[in-house]
This record gives C-alpha cells, sequence and structure tokens, in this order.
C-alpha cells in the first residue's frame, strides 16, 4: 500500500528560495565565525596533537618488566603459537642459551621480535600470557621508514612496554624452595 | 601597426595570464580554506619548502594559511600518471581540455581591468563589442565539456555531457537577455564604456538589480558552480564529465571552471559594479598618475575577488538542484523575468527621454 504524503504548496516567499538562502547564509557564516575567531573547530592537528587514549586501551603490544626490572617473558612461545598473524617470532635461549636475569626463572627469550606492520592488535598474545608480560599499550599510530624498522626487538619493546607490577610468581616460588630446603631443619 | 603597440600588448597578455593563472591557483587554495572552515576544520596548513622552518614569524604564518598548496597542488597535477583509458575516443578525448580551458582564458582578454598606467589602456583588446565577444566566447566553453563527455565513452562523463549541453545553452539566453537592458541604458557595447557610463552616472547594480541577480545566477550555471554543479555532481555521477581524465588534463578542466569563475566575476564587476571605479577619492576618474593608475587596479581585483569569494561561499551553502528544477528556473523563470526586464527597462527608458 502506498502512502500519499501531502506536501504544502510552497509560499511565494519560499518560491523565490529566500528563506533557503537566508538560512544556507546564517548557518554558513556561524560555522566558519565560530571556526575562525572562537575555536570551534571539531578536529585535531594529528602528528602534534594527539588523541589521549582512555584507560585499558589497546594498541600496540609491549612486552613489560616486573616491578624489580626484570623481564617477565619466559620464553614459552604460547604467544607465538596464538598469534593469528604470526607477527610474533621468539628465538629461546636452547640448552647452552643465555641465563634468566632474574632468579629460579627457568628461560628468557634470546629474541623477541614483533612485526608491527603484522600485528592485528586482537589481544590474543596478552590474553594466552600466562606470565603477564605482554600488554597491549595505549600506542595506537606507529611509524616507521622502512619494513625493517617496523619489527620491534627484545629490547625496544621491553623499553616502550615499561613496568607492569603484579604477583612475582617466580620470586615467591624461590621463596617457597628456600623454605623447602630449610624443612627438615625447622622440624 | 606600430612596435609599441605590439610589445605593450604582450607585456599586458603576460601579466593578465600570469594574474589569471595565480588567482586559478590560489581559489583552489581559498576554496579549501573557506570550505573547511564551513565544516568546523581548519583546512591545509602544513605544505612549506623545508627552510620555510628557519623563517621566523612570517613562515610560520604562511604555512598556516597554506600559502604553499597552491604550488604542491600543482607539482601533484605534473607528476601524476596521465592514463588514457581504453576506449576513449582518443581525438576528442585530447581535444577536450583544450576546448574547454582556451575559452575561460580568452573572456579576460576584453576586461578592462584599470584605467590606465601612463598612456596605456589597462585592457588588452578595447573591442567595440566586448559584450558579444565574451559570450560567443563563453558559449564555446559548453563544447569541451560535451567533448569530454562523449570521447570518455563511459556512462557517467555522458551524462555529465549531455546535462552540460543543455544547462548551459538555457542558462545562455537567459544570461544574454539579462544584460540587454545594460546595453538600452548605457547605449553600447563597449565594456569601457559601461564603466565610464558607471562612473559618471552610478553602478548599473542600481539601475538594473533584476539584471545583476538574473546575470549572477546565470553565470553560477555558466560555470557549474553548486548549486548548479549537474554537468560533474559528484554524488550522482562520480566526477561527471571529467570522470575518465587524470593528470594535467583533469588539472585543466579544473582550472577551466575557476577562470571561468574569475571572467564571471570580472564580468559582474564590470557590467555592474563599476569595474575598476569607486565614487570617492578621485578613483573615478581614468589615473593621471601611476599610483592612481595601480590603486585602480587594485580596486578592480578587490571587487573581483569579493564575487570570487562569493562563488567559493555559495558552493558550500546550497544543494544541488535537480535536473527539471534547473531546466524549470531557467526557462520559466529567468527568461519570462529577463524578457519583462527588458520592456520595462525600455519603456522606462523611452518615457523619459
Amino acid at each position: 500500500m502506498s502512502i500519499t504524503v501531502n506536501r504544502k504548496p510552497l509560499s511565494f516567499w519560499e518560491r523565490l528560495y529566500m528563506p533557503a538562502i537566508i538560512g544556507g547564509l546564517k548557518v554558513t557564516t556561524k560555522h566558519a565565525w565560530g571556526t575562525l575567531f572562537q575555536g570551534k573547530k571539531v578536529t585535531m592537528e594529528y602528528p602534534e596533537q594527539k588523541w589521549t587514549v582512555p584507560a585499558g586501551y589497546r594498541g600496540a603490544p609491549y612486552l613489560v618488566r616486573d616491578q624489580d626490572g626484570d623481564t617477565k617473558c619466559v620464553s614459552c612461545q604460547l604467544c607465538e603459537f596464538v598469534c593469528p598473524p604470526k607477527a610474533i617470532r621468539i628465538t629461546p635461549p636452547g640448552d647452552s642459551g643465555l641465563k634468566p636475569d632474574r632468579p629460579n626463572a627457568e628461560k628468557m627469550p634470546l629474541e623477541f621480535e614483533i612485526n608491527m606492520l603484522r600485528c592485528i592488535y586482537c589481544g590474543l598474545c596478552q590474553e594466552v600470557c600466562p606470565e603477564e608480560a605482554i600488554f597491549l599499550q595505549e600506542h595506537y599510530s606507529l611509524t616507521g621508514l622502512g619494513r625493517k624498522e617496523m619489527i620491534y626487538n627484545k629490547e625496544k619493546l621491553l623499553e616502550l612496554g615499561g613496568t607492569a607490577p603484579g604477583i612475582q610468581k617466580w620470586k615467591h616460588k624461590l621463596a617457597e624452595a628456600r623454605e623447602q630446603e630449610n624443612f627438615p631443619v625447622k622440624v | 601597426m606600430d612596435w609599441n603597440f605590439i610589445i605593450f600588448s604582450v607585456v599586458k597578455i603576460a601579466f593578465v595570464f600570469g594574474a589569471l593563472l595565480t588567482i586559478v591557483a590560489y581559489a583552489v587554495l581559498v576554496e579549501r580554506k573557506v570550505s573547511a572552515w564551513i565544516q568546523d576544520r581548519m583546512g591545509p596548513n602544513r605544505v612549506a619548502p623545508p627552510f620555510m622552518k628557519y623563517v621566523p614569524v612570517l613562515g610560520s604564518f604562511l604555512t598556516r594559511i597554506g600559502f604553499f598548496q597552491p604550488l604542491a597542488d600543482g607539482l601533484k597535477f605534473l607528476f601524476k600518471e596521465d592514463f588514457t583509458p581504453a576506449g576513449v575516443k582518443k581525438v576528442y578525448f585530447w581535444l577536450a581540455p583544450a576546448i574547454s580551458i582556451i575559452p575561460a582564458l580568452l573572456t579576460v582578454a576584453v576586461i578592462p581591468f584599470g584605467s590606465k598606467l601612463g598612456h596605456q589602456k589597462m585592457v588588452i583588446a578595447d573591442l567595440n563589442v566586448g559584450i558579444l565577444y565574451t559570450f560567443g566566447i563563453v558559449s564555446m566553453g559548453v563544447y569541451g565539456i560535451v567533448l569530454a563527455g562523449y570521447a570518455a565513452n563511459s556512462k557517467y562523463p555522458f551524462f555529465g555531457g549531455i546535462r552540460s549541453s543543455a544547462q548551459m545553452i538555457s542558462y545562455e539566453i537567459s544570461m544574454g537577455m539579462s544584460v540587454i537592458p545594460v546595453l538600452l541604458i548605457v547605449g553600447g557595447l563597449n565594456l569601457s564604456l559601461i564603466i565610464g557610463w558607471q562612473a559618471s552616472h552610478g553602478w548599473l547594480v542600481i539601475y538594473a538589480p533584476i539584471s545583476f541577480i538574473i546575470f549572477m545566477v546565470s553565470s553560477f550555471a555558466e560555470t557549474n558552480r553548486t548549486p548548479f554543479d549537474l554537468p560533474e555532481a559528484e554524488t550522482e555521477l562520480v566526477g561527471g564529465y571529467h570522470t575518465e581524465y587524470s593528470s594535467m588534463k583533469f588539472a585543466l578542466f579544473f582550472m577551466a571552471e575557476y577562470s571561468n569563475m574569475v571572467a564571471s566575476s570580472a564580468m559582474m564587476v564590470t557590467l555592474f559594479f563599476g569595474g575598476w571605479t569607486l565614487p570617492f577619492w578621485g578613483l573615478n576618474q581614468p589615473a593621471a598618475t601611476l599610483a592612481m593608475g595601480l590603486a585602480q587596479i587594485v580596486v578592480f581585483l578587490a571587487k573581483m575577488l569579493f564575487f570570487m569569494v562569493l562563488f567559493i561561499w555559495v558552493r558550500w551553502m546550497f544543494p544541488r538542484f535537480r535536473y527539471d528544477q534547473l531546466m524549470d528556473l531557467g526557462w520559466r523563470r529567468f527568461l519570462p523575468l529577463a524578457l519583462a526586464n527588458i520592456l520595462i527597462t525600455a519603456a522606462w527608458l523611452w518615457l523619459r527621454s
């Protein structure tokens, strides 16, 4: 069923297009005036001014250190496995490789690379990480002059990531292990 | 034919041509800036040659107002790939941009942009049929657009060409009709004569306001500007007649549109707003000194730039007319109005004489 919309015939004044012209003049003048003299522009001048992201924003993934300044990553390679675009590449230390820089952790990665051109900011690495060592942080516009530059290595990721204080799982394990060693004496 | 005439003509042509192209380039910048302000943005404010950051205040000011943007735009147009789509009619495809820009540049030849510098009249060709020449040249502009639409061998440009031919022909008529009262009042076709008449009697917009309104609206239609930009209607026809054009060929169409705007503004100023004259400070008489001559050129440019800004402003103010509304306005409103205007003016002049 068709609906007939009754449209009022235009008055003589309206048929001269005068109300439309005056209205247009008013609106455009108001906006131009506001933008020029009252600073009412709605855009930001991007590279100089940046949008401040809300807390919990999921930008680029970076590695974090704990409150003692130790690397949290233990090179378990779960994030490498789960990463949908295969942006993460971890080189484990191997048998005679680098010793972890903190007590009682088994491993730490020899190299940890994230290709930021591949990363899709899905957050699966953060979700899967058993050590809470990788977090999606507030950086949202990564730029570089070449593809090589966009592959972030471990030092860069750690530097950008900063520290994330939390439960120091391995520190407590150390305390527990020491206590166990002392066990016979104590009793 | 003396050498003096040739040399001064060449100098004037070079000057007018350079000024015209500069105004065209900066009109694009003004268009972008004005549109930005109206849409609550800032517009282009980044482009600058590298050494500009060492110039203290002026450098950053010029960068902020986008002073160097036209240079960047021009370079971009030059360096872009000049792509010729398969299936276009090559000859017409190459011819169309040229046919569209040449009339646009030729129109300014008869417009007096100042009174005198020394003994030289500040007009390239002081034709006795100035207005007729302008109309003749302007109506050739439509061929460029129609050819572009035809040559592209593609649907949307074709629509654009068809629309343009209908639109420009119908508005050409009311435009021509609207000027007749001016000619009746002044009694001559020479644009310098018209300006001279206005210097002694007052601006013609007071004597023929309806003529001015019809002329202005028709020149919006002639230059394919909103609200009559049907030939290129981006939202309907992709890009209209220049959809298939790229690089410098597209730039020629673009420049043609803006040169047409300059020419129309100059015509409006000359016909209705006294050209280079101002009713005070003695600017009404042909200049006796060099300084006065320059001042009159500045007056003319200022008046013309006012209308350029009006053209640009209107583009960001109004929606596009529908095709039938456009035709309706042209044939059923403006043409009878222009005819009535001629009759009334003629009767008025007859009664007074």
